[in-house]
């Protein structure tokens, strides 16, 4: 449904007649109402992620004690709720808000087209979405329970029911993870090929907000690399349920293999996920600087930088798991020649912010929470990524750590970055600044006392997915255990403060101030139709054209600070 | 801030890992430090005031690009002083065994550590073989190569006060070394996750002087405890 570049915008039929509830909104191929399932089902899914943090962050700082709505933590429990809890703030939450909900959202409007060039595919992708979070929260109920073995789910442990005793729960957790690709690869194909072709007349390559940019190259980075993990995936389901020997040495196959298969994909996985989020920013600081971004391509080199890199750095997840020791320096300079330019992105957003007239609007006090606390996983990456400091740290808290201030900037930040700032346009409403600056100060605040502690404790030699340290007499001390206390306090208030968001958007829905088109003075292309967009974004009569690129505000040959795309002078 | 105030560094290498990680301490620290500072600097600097239009930057001319090309040629330098720390302590630590004094085996199964070490002949598989569980038994000053196995799923094992950490992998042998220094009991963890037994996958590694080590030898070689079972009994 889809207008390319250069043709004349068609009426189309079926954005005007009347459709019916399950058409509308449960069965519909617009992109919109597509993004806000992906959101919903996101958020859902990450409630279900936080519970289960909850769980098990009470059972390391108060060992045995009956856990308030869970009970208590079995030493199975306890396996299965950090395996979950990875696997669906990444696969089930990351993935799903970041990239299709945002990706969804944004693609069309901030090229100004009417849909995604393959509505029903979207649609389907979102129902295999769907269908993936059932079966994984199903895997959840079954006989043994959910799968325990690490989000990573190394064979042969995850292979044989007879290792991890959890016959079905492993099955389906391996068919879920194969499910969620499919559903991103069926996305994947109607976010490259919108971005490509269906561009508002004039938005040349570099007219293309970054935000969409990112979005466009993380669904490439992640249609490059999912192919080993799809093909890693289906040998496990045959191991497990065929008998077939893909990773059991006592029968030719090798369990290293799958490490392989799934870091070549696990690791452009991160900038898949970091790169919706990367570009979010961009915009945010952009138009609450009221500056234009500072080399803007720059940004793009630097993430394109980024992404091929990506797939030459994942065996530093493997130094020390017995491959060629020669092979460790190999990839210790690959990953840190991937500091270059993810250091050069930071500097750019933070040099964008100079000469600027800064408002601090939540989502702006978001987008700058994103730079500020990224800067910490940064860093602590570098400890990780060198060989040798990594044979200590390697599979304790400070990696535990060090993955928290990557992952938490990324989904949770990036999530709340987002949601504040296209709030407006998605419904046509604005939201209380007042709750939304104490739901930040709020979740910030104990962020960083639930993770700084855990980089000291995975210094003292704490390593992870051990429900109790009471067996490790070095990790028993007194000491030790009040930092896990501290951590576990620091998580309760953060997760207690989250009810103010949810009140602030139910609230705001409801009553909060008409957002008008451009509430925010902003360039883009989505801030020129009507908040919420009608189905097909824009009257056919009226789809934008496009005049110059996305960050022009503040230039001096205009009155006002900013200078819309969409208008021709 | 730095690993030892946390854990004894109980073995020969342990130091040389700890420097690097102060190391990348310093180097990571002085960019979080400036990144931050200029950061916020800037965040208070231009803050929103009433009249005052921001400035009109594009940051695509050369002059204006410098201010971020310089520090990344800068982080690139710190790169290189990072790299040659870790490729020089992992080369030492895992790519060049130094010969050994003695030969033990490590084997990682579901939930336990089983070792085996030469008894009075120095030699790995003859009858006075000494096997424990869960309990290492070595000598300080004495540089051992390990043979690190699993029995059924990956294991890792991973001695915290030696810096010490391994993948074992099922249908492998691994071979590494460590060099024990300060006598003591310290923590063997399990390091990679093996089901749901993972938690209580502890061992311990006793790190004698040489006279403690040489009489535990004599009281556990095979021979030497059956006969004096056998005195025992002929006692009786």
């Amino acid at each position: 449904m889809a207008v390319s570049v250069g043709s004349e915008p068609t009426a189309h039929e079926d954005h005007h007649h009347e459709q019916s509830f399950w058409s509308k909104y449960v069965f519909s191929t617009d992109h919109k109402v597509i993004a806000m399932q992906y959101m919903a089902t996101g958020v859902v899914m990450g409630l279900i992620a936080g519970f289960f943090a909850y769980a098990f962050r009470m059972q390391l700082a108060f060992p045995g004690m009956d856990v308030p709505g869970f009970g208590i933590v079995t030493p199975a429990d306890y396996v299965s709720l950090v395996t979950n809890h990875g696997s669906i703030m990444v696969f089930w939450v990351a993935m799903p808000v970041l990239l299709a909900a945002y990706g969804n959202y944004l693609i069309p409007l901030m090229c100004g087209c009417d849909d995604m060039v393959f509505p029903k595919i979207n649609r389907l992708s979102y129902q295999v979405f769907l269908l993936s979070a059932i079966v994984l929260v199903a895997s959840f109920f079954v006989p043994g329970g959910g799968f325990g073995g690490a989000w990573t789910a190394y064979p042969p442990l995850s292979a044989k029911a007879e290792y991890n005793l959890t016959p079905l729960g492993s099955s389906l957790w391996v068919l879920a993870v194969a499910l969620e690709f499919v559903a991103f690869l069926l996305g994947g194909i109607n976010f490259i090929t919108t971005a490509m072709n269906s561009r508002a007349p004039g938005m040349k390559m570099y007219d293309i907000p970054v935000v969409i940019w990112m979005l466009l190259i993380a669904s490439i980075l992640f249609m490059l690399s999912v192919g080993p993990l799809i093909a890693a995936a289906i040998m496990l389901l045959f191991d497990q349920n065929l008998g077939t020997a893909f990773y059991d040495p006592n029968r030719g196959g090798d369990p290293v293999l799958w490490q392989h298969l799934f870091w070549f994909f696990g690791h452009p996985e991160v900038y898949v996920v970091l790169l919706p989020t990367i570009g979010l920013t961009a915009d945010i600081i952009s138009v609450f600087s009221r500056k234009k971004l500072f080399a803007y391509r720059t940004i793009l080199y630097t993430a394109f930088g980024t992404g091929i890199l990506s797939f030459f750095v994942w065996a530093h997840h493997q130094f020390i798991s017995g491959i060629d020791p020669r092979m460790a320096h190999i990839f210790t300079v690959t990953t840190l020649l991937i500091s270059i330019p993810i250091a050069e992105m930071m500097f750019v957003y933070i040099a964008t912010l100079y000469g600027g007239s800064i408002r601090f609007t939540t989502p702006m006090l978001w987008a700058l929470a994103f730079i500020g606390e990224f800067l910490i996983g940064g860093v602590t990456g570098i400890f990780l990524g060198a060989s040798g400091a990594d044979i200590y740290l390697h599979d304790t808290y400070f990696v535990l750590a060090h993955f928290h201030y990557t992952f938490f900037p990324i989904t949770i930040i990036g999530f709340y970055g987002g949601i504040t700032y296209w709030f407006p346009k998605m419904f046509g409403k604005m939201m209380n600044e007042t709750l939304g600056k104490i739901h930040f100060w709020g979740t910030i605040i104990p962020f960083n006392f639930i993770f700084i502690p855990l980089f000291f404790l995975g210094m003292a030699g704490q390593h992870r997915r051990i429900y109790n340290f009471e067996h490790f007499p070095e990790l028993a001390t007194p000491g030790l255990q009040n930092i896990r206390v501290f951590a576990t306090t620091a998580l309760l208030i953060m997760l207690s403060f989250q009810l103010v968001f949810f009140y602030n958007f139910i609230t705001s829905l409801r009553k909060g101030k008409k957002a008008g088109k451009n509430p925010w003075k902003a360039n883009t292309l989505e801030w020129t139709t009507e908040s919420p967009p009608p189905h097909g974004n824009w009257p056919p009569s009226e789809l934008p054209s496009v005049y110059r690129p996305p960050y022009e505000y503040s230039h001096p040959d205009r009155e006002e600070d900013y200078w819309p795309q969409n208008v021709p002078n | 801030m730095i690993i030892q105030d946390w854990l004894a560094q109980v073995s020969t290498y342990a130091g040389s890992i700890d420097d690097l990680f102060a190391l990348i301490g310093v180097l990571v620290g002085f960019w979080f430090i400036v990144s931050e500072g200029v950061f916020f600097w800037l965040l208070y600097r231009f803050r929103a005031k009433d009249g005052v239009k921001a400035e009109y930057i594009t940051g695509e001319e050369k002059h204006q690009k410098r201010w971020v090309s310089w520090p990344h040629y800068l982080v690139l330098i710190c790169d290189i002083f990072i790299i040659y720390g870790a490729v020089t302590v992992w080369y030492d630590i895992k790519q060049d065994l130094p010969s050994p004094d003695a030969t033990i085996r490590v084997i990682g199964q579901q939930w336990a550590w089983s070792f085996v070490q030469p008894g009075a002949d120095g030699e790995l598989g003859t009858a006075d073989d000494i096997a424990t569980v869960d309990e290492l038994y070595v000598e300080s000053g004495k540089l051992y190569h390990y043979q690190l196995e699993a029995r059924d799923v990956m294991h890792d094992f991973s001695v915290p006060v030696f810096r010490l950490k391994q993948d074992a992998i099922p249908g492998r042998v691994i071979t590494g070394w460590f060099e024990p220094t300060t006598p003591g009991s310290y923590d063997i963890q399990c390091a990679e996750i093996c089901g749901i037994g993972h938690g209580v996958m502890a061992g311990t590694v006793i790190v004698q002087t040489p006279e403690e080590h040489k009489a535990w030898m004599m009281a556990n070689t095979p021979q030497v405890r059956d006969s004096i079972s056998i005195a025992a009994n002929t006692a009786r």
